[in-house]
């Protein structure tokens, strides 16, 4: 996780993974291809929907935050590497709880991510990684939160 | 619009079968270089020597996948007004390049929104599993289906 071992992770941190804008071409690329509901495609059928305008597919809102945690992942990985610093392998992840989208996201929307870490177990068959747990709160720009999800993820310890 | 299901169309127990869907190499790529660029979705040799043993789909594209399914099994044709939610998802096994997964949606409970009563709940279960028939995702979640006649 932004490269850090399991070890140098605690309960309480606070982790900005940047932000994704989503612009209506990008909205209609991915509905297209896995979410074709007649509101994220058809402004149309959007304007007389359950959200009034065309919105993203709550799993496009979902990806958005993957790339930004990848992406701070990364970067974080690469500071770490200049600095001299081994980098912590990060691992996959079982799955999530409570994911609530919150709000629609429209075109134009600016949606920041980032998360606060929740706990952290050892795992006793498999020593040489850990499970963080992390409550993941997404806000657009006007301050509103419109996606969340309690996240955990397999990371390596020392 | 009433050719569309609507809530009174759904029952508890119902079940709807989803997929079949080829997972394509070039598929999970462009997935995962557009939101997900771990080595574990990208460099087959890295993958290969992995904790997940093989070239694999992103997870949010596997959720994704089964979105598609969902939208092409009955979401299309019905009056659907979104969802607030997923209380659960086990990515319970890697999704590798080559399978083909199908599975189901099982309505668990329905109800009328208490608000809102032109809106019906539906409580649902969804499962995916490769061609061998092993179980490689599970949600717990919601749809909400307008009510025909509120």
């Amino acid at each position: 996780m932004i490269g850090l071992y399991f070890d140098e992770i605690e309960p309480g941190m606070r982790m900005e993974f940047g932000s994704y804008h989503f612009t209506r071409e990008s909205m209609m690329h991915y509905a297209r291809q896995f979410d074709p509901q007649p509101f994220h495609v058809d402004d149309a059928a959007a304007a007389k929907g359950p959200f009034g305008k065309l919105a993203a597919s709550g799993w496009h809102t979902a990806a958005g935050w993957m790339k930004c945690y990848v992406a701070t992942h990364q970067v974080e990985e690469a500071k770490r590497r200049a600095e001299g610093k081994s980098v912590a392998h990060a691992g996959p992840s079982p799955g999530f709880t409570n994911l609530k989208w919150l709000k629609p996201v429209f075109a134009g929307d600016t949606i920041g991510y980032g998360c606060t870490i929740t706990g952290k177990r050892e795992l006793a068959s498999r020593p040489e990684w850990g499970l963080v747990f992390s409550l993941n709160e997404s806000f657009n720009q006007n301050g509103e939160m419109v996606f969340s999800f309690e996240g955990k993820v397999l990371v390596a310890r020392r | 619009m009433n050719a569309l299901l609507h809530y009174e169309d759904f029952s508890e127990g119902q079940v709807f079968e989803l997929g079949p869907y080829a997972v394509k190499r070039e598929e999970v790529f462009s997935f995962a270089r557009e939101f997900d660029p771990q080595a574990f979705h990208l460099d087959e040799e890295f993958a290969n020597t992995s904790v997940l043993k093989g070239l694999s789909a992103s997870g949010w594209h596997t959720c994704a996948m089964l979105m598609r399914m969902m939208c092409d099994a009955y979401l299309c044709r019905s009056a659907g007004m979104g969802s607030k939610g997923v209380d659960e998802v086990n990515w319970i096994k890697p999704v590798y390049v080559g399978e083909t997964l199908s599975g189901r949606t099982t309505v668990i409970s329905k109800r009328v929104s208490a608000k809102r009563p032109e809106m019906g709940i539906l409580i649902c279960r969804w499962e995916l599993f490769n061609q061998r028939g092993e179980k490689k995702i599970e949600q717990t979640g919601v749809n909400f289906i307008r009510v025909r006649k509120p």
